[in-house]
């Protein structure tokens, strides 16, 4: 431990050492491999832009999201409406801006709610196993059974309707299959050696957990959630169109694409543009995924 | 008689990091009735050389860059695949490493084994299922006709392993691959397994390529050995010649990896000659699973202690209950009833807090260097995390401490920052070890820690573990089911034979004088290099001073 190369090292180390010390050098280490796959920054680099665009609509917006002209009704793209307006000339430019607020709010809040429960929940239930598993599994399964629409509605009864409700309630309910394959995944892990290493180590379930098993069920937990967003997104437009969701004159994504769907053989740009909008959302998610599980594994790095 | 004749065969393989040449200008040749051995280490070439004779390389990656290989006047790698498939069923028949991966766990054996019959020779299916009985009879599978229809969980491992030979030689092969056929297996079902593969080989005048990382293991089968290294073969010779007078300074290092020989007395006068006090007691320990009607005793009644500064070697064959007596110490699984003390403290009893400060005292080593190390964890991670969560190291003193660690383990300071896939498995198992002692502990169970490595890399890593058991003054429980490591490390031995302890001594006395009969079958199933003289032994071990076996 005296030679010089070693003191080298060790100057030259300090720095991502620190890190290591945080528990996030795994982190650090994606991001490197992330900024090297170029389709993964590709869609990085859309998502932030739509969520700044869905942020700052308020302020760039070309139209009121409510502001009718029943005299133009439904037009094509043009300089003056540049995605054209609907059947009541409102601008589709304005209420697709101000639709991605929700879709891309109730996108990632809900997937959010549902990956931070289903996750805990499905690595405790897998890590603890025996009764406390098959309790918490057996839970999981009543929740499944409960018919989804009786359950919102339910909610909504109870608490009224909110926008911020419609995120968790459609949150709450994505996060069944998350913890079902994540407790998969820790049940094959939890098997392997190098957890009883960190047993006999002596360290806490809770470390044991973060540190040593949720970081190796990532991939599946990952893949699943970017199939997760779009699906919420159109399970909000579900809800939205049964009444139980955002209320016209407001809307979303989902609402817009619906509309779209029953005018499409008159006005198809009012299908079109919604659409297309929400496709290059999900290619980006999906590449940002794809991306994202390389960078995770350090056996999948290409360097 | 020449029945495969290959000359000059190159297998590269291209991988984003380069070509790999995996095979490179290898020419050897089988005779029938004969048996050539292929020997080296993993990686060294020698299964994808027979892999891409029968087209079973996956290409891409693989390549096949040049050669012949001429199988009774056929070019097998210039063969089109149809004609190809033919042949590997019908004349060429493999066996491989692990029967419990290449059985089809859906289908019965019986099933399995007359597909090729009914595929290639179109027979019907009552003679193939004659056929087929005939066959597991003759691979020593008793009472075959009412075994045809059980699937392969029903069987043994040994006994899977006649059923893949069995399979291999249905179709009347004339020549045989055998890949590593013993390696996942006892010493004693190897020995068995061996003999029946010879028997057969001279029965049917098969000529045979078998394949080993071991050359205790096919000396006394094959008549010829070719020894390879990084995809070239070093040295070819009779067998006699190649243990009697190796030329290449290769297959020296091979044939002196072997561990034989005592473990090495000490040639200063012991200092220790006063016993230690024992540092673990164990009294009438159980261990047992499963439901109140299928009870599985893994550990049973077992009494026993380990002194301090001493190698205890537990001997046994897989499903002997010994790994659960180790994990039993460790209280990883919660004995059933009995007493285990540590140093005077009663494990059984403790509650998790307290066992919490008692787990740095005592560590483990695992078997299987893949399995044990976090994937996502750099080695700095995995060698700091220990010593940081127990506060043996501030976040500001801990990089020295892990490179200290790395030293005392043989890793280089460079590769800090690497992830266990970056490693070979020897080296895998350095950071395993690492880890372990990072805690700087008293007590280690080491879990067959070598088993899974190659015969270079395990005397290395056998090494390893004698210094540090050295240098830390380390108690050690040592379980293997290898015989001459165990011989080679330990102080003293315990043989365990299903749950039960048979028999206990000084490593030498068992060795010379075993009482119990499973441990003479044990001993006596060692494939070794007998009319070997005993070798030299090894010079850093030759000067302990605090270790005497008695």
């Amino acid at each position: 431990m005296s030679s010089p190369g070693s003191t080298d090292i060790a100057t030259n180390l300090n720095a991502e050492v620190h890190d290591a010390e945080q528990g996030t050098s795994l982190w650090q280490d994606a991001w490197h491999r992330l900024r090297k796959n170029k389709m993964a920054l590709a869609g990085l680099f859309v998502l932030i832009l739509l969520s700044l665009l869905a942020l700052l609509t308020p302020w760039i917006a070309p139209y009121g999201y409510e502001d009718q002209d029943l005299l133009l009704g439904p037009t094509p793209p043009s300089a003056a409406h540049w995605l054209g307006t609907d059947t009541l000339g409102r601008d589709l430019l304005t209420r697709i801006l101000y639709g991605g607020r929700v879709s891309l709010a109730v996108g990632f809040i809900a997937t959010a709610v549902a990956l931070v429960i289903g996750v805990l929940y499905g690595t405790i239930a897998g890590y603890l196993g025996g009764r406390v598993d098959a309790t918490m599994m057996r839970l999981v399964d009543i929740l499944y059974a409960l018919p989804f629409m009786i359950f919102i509605i339910l909610l909504m009864v109870i608490f009224g309707r909110n926008i911020l409700l419609l995120f968790f309630a459609i949150g709450a309910v994505e996060w069944l299959t998350m913890a079902r394959i994540v407790r998969g995944q820790v049940q094959s892990l939890r098997q392997q050696e190098f957890v009883e290493a960190a047993v006999s180590l002596g360290l806490s379930p809770w470390r044991i957990m973060r540190r040593h098993l949720i970081p190796n069920a990532l991939g599946p937990v990952i893949v699943y959630t970017t199939l997760t967003i779009p699906n919420v997104m159109l399970l909000e437009a579900f809800l939205s169109f049964l009444g139980l969701g955002i209320q016209p004159p407001q809307s979303s994504w989902g609402v817009l694409i619906s509309y779209g769907v029953e005018t499409m053989e008159e006005y198809p740009w009012l299908l079109i543009f919604p659409g297309l909008v929400l496709s290059i959302t999900l290619f980006a998610l999906n590449f940002l995924g794809d991306g994202l599980r390389d960078a995770l594994d350090p056996r999948a790095s290409k360097d | 008689m020449s029945l495969l004749q290959v000359n000059n065969l190159s297998v590269w393989f291209y991988t984003r990091n380069g070509v790999v040449k995996a095979v490179n200008d290898l020419s050897f040749s089988v005779n029938v009735g004969q048996t050539l051995a292929i020997v080296g280490e993993s990686g060294s070439g020698k299964s994808v050389c027979c892999y891409s004779l029968l087209g079973l390389i996956p290409c891409p990656p693989g390549r096949i860059e040049s050669g012949t290989a001429d199988f009774d006047g056929q070019d097998l790698l210039s063969l089109p695949i149809k004609q190809l498939r033919q042949i590997r069923g019908q004349h060429i028949a493999t066996i491989f490493q692990d029967p419990m991966t290449c059985l089809n766990p859906y289908l019965s054996i019986g099933e399995q084994l007359i597909e090729p019959l009914i595929y290639h020779k179109n027979c019907s299916r009552h003679e193939a299922r004659d056929r087929a009985i005939a066959l597991l009879e003759e691979v020593g599978i008793q009472q075959a006709r009412g075994r045809f229809n059980n699937y392969p969980h029903q069987f043994s491992g040994g006994m899977r392993q006649r059923v893949m030979i069995a399979m291999a030689l249905i179709a009347e092969p004339r020549l045989l691959i055998a890949d590593e056929p013993t390696t996942a297996l006892d010493v004693t079902i190897q020995a068995q397994i061996l003999e029946l593969i010879a028997e057969i080989q001279r029965k049917r005048n098969l000529a045979m390529i078998f394949i080993s990382h071991d050359l205790a293991v096919v000396k006394d089968i094959a008549d010829h050995i070719a020894v390879m290294k990084d995809g070239e073969i070093v040295e070819t010779g009779p067998t006699k010649s190649i243990f009697d007078a190796p030329q290449h300074h290769y297959t020296r290092e091979l044939l002196a990896a072997i561990p034989s020989g005592s473990k090495p007395e000490s040639s200063t006068v012991s200092n220790t000659v006063t016993s230690n006090p024992p540092l673990i007691e164990i009294e009438h320990l159980n261990t047992w699973f499963g439901g109140k009607n299928a009870i599985v005793k893994a550990v049973d009644d077992i009494s026993l202690s380990v002194e301090r500064g001493k190698i205890l070697g537990v001997v046994g064959e897989s499903g002997s209950g010994k790994s659960t007596l180790g994990r039993s110490i460790l209280q990883l699984v919660r004995p059933s009833s009995g007493e285990i003390r540590y140093d005077n403290i009663e494990l059984t009893t403790l509650k998790p807090r307290a066992l919490k400060t008692l787990r740095r005292r005592m560590q483990m080593i695992f078997q299987d260097p893949y399995a044990s190390l976090n994937p996502r964890m750099s080695v700095f991670d995995t060698l700091a995390e220990p010593l940081l969560y127990h506060g043996l190291a501030t976040r500001k003193t801990v990089t020295p401490q892990v490179l200290e660690l790395m030293d005392d383990v043989g890793l280089a300071h460079s590769a800090i920052k690497k992830y266990p896939h970056e490693f070979s498995g020897g080296q895998r198992q350095r950071i395993a070890i690492g880890r372990a002692i990072a805690v700087k502990p008293e007590f280690i169970v080491a879990d067959e820690p070598v088993s899974a490595l190659d015969v270079t890399i395990q005397k290395q890593i056998l090494e390893l573990i004698e210094n540090l058991v050295e240098k830390h003054q380390l108690t050690m429980l040592f379980i293997s089911h290898d015989l001459s490591v165990v011989r080679y490390l330990c102080d003293r031995i315990v043989v365990m034979h299903k749950g039960r302890l048979v028999e206990q001594g000084d490593t030498e006395t068992i060795w010379a004088n075993p009482q119990d009969a499973y441990t003479q079958q044990l001993l006596s199933a060692i494939p070794s290099l007998q009319d070997q003289q005993p070798r030299s032994r090894h010079h850093e071990t030759g000067d302990s001073g605090n270790r005497s076996s008695e």
